[in-house]
């Protein structure tokens, strides 16, 4: 962090930009992790392109589809300059991260992967990171493996030795854990992936908004994450890629925009990115994302980090206060992104949820498409509650007292069914 | 209107016929996705009857209580007259507003009988 720029989140300021918390109070949205709310500049941005320069990109012979174009690869750049990609042109924008990461799974996975090969997952891993490689070995033949995590929810290394042979073609890994906030040490696993020739993909969907990440110094092959989740738009998501890998990979999806010229048994492709972003784009989507990159580098990521482990450590002093409350994931808030997964002893937690509702408190309930790791955990379901730059102590003394008095409506009824 | 009412805590809390039958005619079990909710239903049917019904499994207030009034409407009815229970009357039993999530939560105990007793697939109220 560079301490000497560094100057402390204005929320009081930010929020302003936020119109959701002036037309819908009184809301406390702690379903970050999720999806993000959307500042006002990138709604005007999005606005500006349907208001004024409305029109597809790349082969308009005119000034307002010259614009377009213009503007949706100016996104491209800032992207770029987000997570320091050496070129705008290793930036593929898609859907989401899911889209990303099947990207790699059918177009580089169908070309490097045999039967027999290895893939390495974690248990920790989002479905998106691990249904893609699921389908990847039925078709292929390859096996998963998968890293095991410690009680406390961190990477279990011991294993890492065993797992890394020279049968890994690829190791396919969470930056930071959407249950857990585990913030994962993936330096140390793709350098180990690369010693034995493994290629990496960084599923970065809840690093990316919540701290600086720089492809170049981690040195992964590929990385993939969603707009919606750093205050911009549904429907657009990146793939980052390096040069060679990307260039080398066959097409995912055919049609148009991305072929040089067609034939009609046979065409050939055109160069990157214009080869994996076949059809027209989400063109409002992807300017809004870049200024949604603008929106969070704006505000600065390194306070945006420190704004959120301070509201991490308050909410983990805090719900510790409960009596029956289990915590998952690191006890430390310096291990973990600003996500605090629970249980509430005798509550479901979609009870949880429903009641936290009823006072205007927004979160998660449910298994947050991690399947396995609720198995490992032994749980069917937690809650949980994650921030954003937007978010404030209050809101967590709110968090607070929903739950106390969730617990107080239950505990009052096993009481009177007792007696 | 709160979600939790009384008379909803109080199923919840003390469940009506929970339980299993060993030598049931009908046991069907589903779960709810979503959530990861899981109900049972066991029956005995006698001459059409339901003699005897009991639920098992676990889940929120809602699915629970759910489950629980289920079993107190269809006990002693004959399944042709239960077949006609719809999304509506569960939702009238529950007697709150609920939100699109928490409306299979209060299904999930009839899809499971819809299931078990008739081979009807799907969501009540959704049904092929």
């Amino acid at each position: 962090m560079d301490t000497s720029q560094f100057r402390p989140l204005d929320v009081e300021r930010i929020r302003e930009d936020f119109p959701i918390f002036a037309t819908t109070p009184p809301l406390a949205f702690l379903d970050n992790a999720a999806s993000t709310q959307t500042p006002r500049p990138v709604v005007e941005a999005m606005d500006a392109y349907y208001d004024t320069y409305r029109s597809n990109i790349h082969r308009g012979i005119y000034r307002i589809s010259e614009e377009a174009t213009a503007q949706y690869e100016t996104a491209r750049e800032k992207v770029a300059q987000l997570i320091n990609a050496p070129r705008a042109r290793q930036i593929i924008f898609t859907r989401n991260t899911t889209e990303s990461i099947n990207l790699v799974a059918y177009s580089w996975g169908s070309a490097n992967i045999q039967e027999g090969d290895e893939i390495v997952l974690t248990v920790m891993e989002h479905h998106s990171n691990l249904v893609p490689w699921q389908l990847l070995a039925q078709r292929t033949g390859a096996v998963l493996r998968f890293m095991e995590i410690t009680d406390e929810g961190l990477l279990d290394f011991t294993q890492l030795q065993d797992l890394l042979t020279e049968k890994t073609k690829l190791v396919a890994i969470g930056h930071v854990s959407n249950v857990l906030g585990t913030i994962n040490p993936i330096q140390s696993v793709i350098t180990a992936a690369h010693a034995v020739g493994a290629k990496v993909v960084v599923d970065a969907a809840q690093s990316v908004p919540h701290f600086q990440v720089d492809v170049q110094q981690l040195d992964c092959d590929f990385l993939a994450f969603s707009g919606h989740k750093m205050c911009g738009p549904t429907g657009i998501g990146v793939l980052y890629g390096k040069l060679e890998l990307l260039e080398e990979m066959p097409p995912f999806l055919g049609g148009g925009s991305m072929i040089r010229s067609v034939e009609r048994d046979v065409s050939s492709y055109a160069e990157l990115p214009a080869k994996f972003e076949a059809g027209t784009p989400s063109i409002a989507e992807a300017i809004g994302l870049g200024h949604a990159a603008d929106y969070i580098t704006h505000a600065n990521l390194a306070a945006l980090q420190v704004h959120e482990q301070e509201l991490l450590k308050y909410a983990h002093n805090r719900l510790q206060e409960i009596e029956g409350i289990t915590l998952y994931g690191p006890s430390s808030p310096h291990q973990k992104a600003g996500v605090i997964s629970f249980n509430i002893e005798g509550v479901h937690p979609h009870d949880v949820a429903g009641v936290l509702d009823t006072h205007g408190i927004a979160i998660r309930a449910g298994h947050h498409c991690a399947q396995p790791l609720m198995k490992r955990l032994d749980v069917i379901a937690t809650v949980r509650a994650s921030f954003y730059l937007y978010n404030t102590i209050e809101e967590v003394d709110r968090l607070y007292e929903g739950l106390c008095r969730t617990q107080k409506l239950m505990i009052r009824n096993q009481r009177r069914s007792v007696g | 209107m709160n979600v939790y009412q009384e008379e909803l805590l109080d199923h919840y809390e003390n469940p009506s016929n929970y339980g299993t039958l060993p030598r049931c005619t009908i046991s069907h079990e589903e779960d709810n996705p979503v959530c990861g909710d899981q109900i049972r239903l066991d029956l005995i049917v006698e001459d059409d009857i339901i003699t005897k019904v009991r639920f098992s499994g676990h889940g929120c207030t809602i699915s629970i209580a759910a489950a629980s009034m289920l079993t107190e409407e269809i006990k002693g009815k004959s399944l042709t007259e239960v077949k006609k229970l719809s999304r509506d009357n569960i939702l009238d039993m529950i007697g709150i507003p609920l939100g699109p999530v928490r409306i299979k939560c209060a299904l999930l105990a009839l899809k499971v009988l819809k299931a078990g007793a008739y081979g009807i697939k799907g969501w009540p109220g959704e049904e092929k």
